[in-house]
């Protein structure tokens, strides 16, 4: 008999299966089960994006595109980010279309880590850095964000833990799972240390257009001198509703781009060629979409925040992405216990803060990409859940 | 505040505590926005939606066309006034096209609504032709679907 383990690539041995599918999988088994655990939109890709990509497949557009993705779709990338975080790329040579935000991941990790390069990541943070970076022969190195920062990362911290061999910064905000942002004056602070340490970033930047407040998203690459260090990775999947066409992109400095298109050209070759059209439609005529959904998430989020801080579920004001993360400190349950007790208990799921990291402990994720009908009956039984056990 | 009405349109049930956090304003705002809305009669009412089908409640309802000869000094209004005032009577419009009024009524059988019709509204002075539409499903009512709820088929990936 083959033994597959011992046959197998050492990397792939030690990296985890994801702790977020835990509770998804029995709560999909139950009935009458809210489930507030799912990280992507509630609402359909907006019609006009859905006609565009019906409309490409009647014409028969079936076939590979060019590795980078359509000239026509780079362009207006590169005209979308100018116009909405003031930053210009040149759409021949600086930006890569990717099959979803996690493909320019991992390929801007691979292209840029030798074994032994130590990463930083903050944590709680989206749980594909750590194993992308293993299978790079990495090191990840994780520095813990706190509460009372708002879960930014502070250059005290990133200062801690630089070394000789730290070679790149993971940047994972607006952040899922905490919903923390950082704003202009945090990257600036961010940026000044690693500028004086000189590595490069990884700005995954895939919830930016969900970044509630007056200010907007701020783009790392905005910050001066952050440009020429930086790969920023962002997609259709969050701010137009996507996921399911998986379509993302990576821009970055012509040099890395290339490098990263190599191994594109290898692994995927090219991304989904009716994704890409209606792409461009999302593009030239969905801003009108972003801010409709980027409303309705904002109305939930109040409400959600609100509610969990009047029963005692302490969470500061997360401004991006569509999660919460409170504290539920006061019920005196580990993460583990809470959402096993309350799936049970009250047919609710949401994911324990430690499948984001070990610093997760005493937190829950709650995602609001859920009408308003199914919060405010969640709220009702995690409160009468809550009530139970505080006493 | 037209986001208060675009709120209780989607479901009217919501606390004014609630509208108030949603919409970043204070719960006096929303009350007095609300109170303003009855108050002028832009809200007209709140009422549930009802599945009649499964509540094993026996429920007929039709959708008659009228055609009508407007009356010289009050035109369409008279005839109008004298239609709504039956509690049948669920909506009435006044339609462009082929036919002028348009009415839906409720009665608990199919046959009460033929005697309705023939009795009350068809010998109404100016009503020149009645067309009955019996509706046989209600697929969705009030832009609310009645064929239960939608399954969230999204599932956790990572």
């Amino acid at each position: 008999m083959i033994d597959y383990q011992s046959r197998m690539n050492r990397e792939i041995q030690i990296i985890k299966p994801s702790a977020i599918r835990k509770f998804f999988d029995i709560a999909s088994e139950m009935e009458d089960v809210i489930s507030l655990s799912i990280g992507e939109p509630d609402f359909s890709t907006p019609w006009h994006i859905r006609q565009e990509g019906i409309r490409q497949l009647d014409k028969g557009r079936t076939h590979y595109s060019p590795n980078r993705g359509f000239s026509e779709l780079r362009q207006e990338l590169c005209r979308w980010f100018d116009r909405h975080y003031g930053v210009s790329y040149d759409p021949g040579t600086e930006c890569l279309v990717t099959v979803g935000g996690s493909e320019a991941i991992d390929l801007c990790i691979r292209t840029l880590i030798n074994p032994g390069d130590e990463v930083l990541i903050p944590e709680p943070s989206y749980v594909c850095y750590v194993p992308m970076t293993e299978m790079a022969e990495g090191v990840p190195v994780i520095m813990e964000t706190k509460a009372k920062d708002h879960f930014r990362l502070t250059p005290e911290e990133l200062l801690a833990h630089i070394t000789p061999k730290t070679k790149l910064l993971i940047l994972p905000y607006p952040n899922n799972p905490t919903g923390g942002v950082m704003r202009r004056e945090h990257l600036e602070a961010i940026a000044k240390v690693v500028i004086d340490h000189d590595l490069l970033v990884l700005s995954d930047e895939i919830y930016g257009e969900l970044t509630y407040g007056d200010a907007g998203h701020c783009s790392m690459v905005s910050i001066p001198g952050m440009r020429e260090r930086t790969v920023v990775v962002n997609g259709f999947s969050k701010a137009f509703a996507m996921t399911g066409w998986r379509l993302g992109y990576a821009m970055g400095p012509k040099e890395l781009i290339a490098a990263m298109t190599k191994l594109h050209q290898y692994v995927i070759m090219s991304a989904p060629t009716p994704s890409q059209y209606a792409a461009v439609e999302a593009l030239r005529h969905g801003d009108g979409d972003i801010a409709y959904m980027r409303e309705q998430y904002d109305m939930r989020r109040r409400l959600i925040v609100s509610e969990l801080n009047r029963m005692g579920l302490t969470c500061f004001d997360p401004e991006g992405a569509f999660y919460v993360f409170p504290s539920i400190q006061k019920t005196g349950l580990s993460s583990d216990e809470f959402c096993e007790k309350l799936l049970y208990e009250e047919h609710v799921a949401v994911v324990p803060g430690t499948a984001f990291g070990a610093c997760g402990e005493g937190f829950v994720r709650i995602s609001y990409s859920y009408s308003i009908k199914h919060i405010t009956e969640a709220l009702r039984r995690i409160e009468r859940f809550v009530k139970k056990y505080e006493s | 505040m037209e986001k208060v009405l675009q709120l209780l349109q989607e479901n009217a049930r919501l606390s004014n505590e609630q509208i108030a956090v949603m919409l970043n304003r204070s719960t006096e705002e929303v009350a007095a926005a609300i109170d303003d809305y009855e108050k002028k009669g832009i809200i007209c009412g709140y009422k549930p939606l009802i599945n009649y089908e499964k509540a094993g409640i026996e429920r007929a309802s039709a959708l008659i066309e009228l055609r009508v000869t407007p009356r010289k000094d009050t035109g369409f209004d008279a005839i109008a006034e004298q239609i709504m005032s039956f509690e049948e009577v669920e909506s009435l419009y006044l339609m462009s096209g082929s036919y002028d009024l348009a009415v839906t009524v409720n009665a608990r059988t199919m046959q009460d609504i033929a005697v309705f019709v023939a009795r009350r509204l068809a010998p109404i002075d100016g009503v020149l032709s009645t067309a009955t539409h019996f509706i046989l499903h209600r697929y969705k009512d009030a832009s609310v679907s009645l064929q239960g709820e939608e399954i969230d088929e999204r599932e956790e990936q990572v």
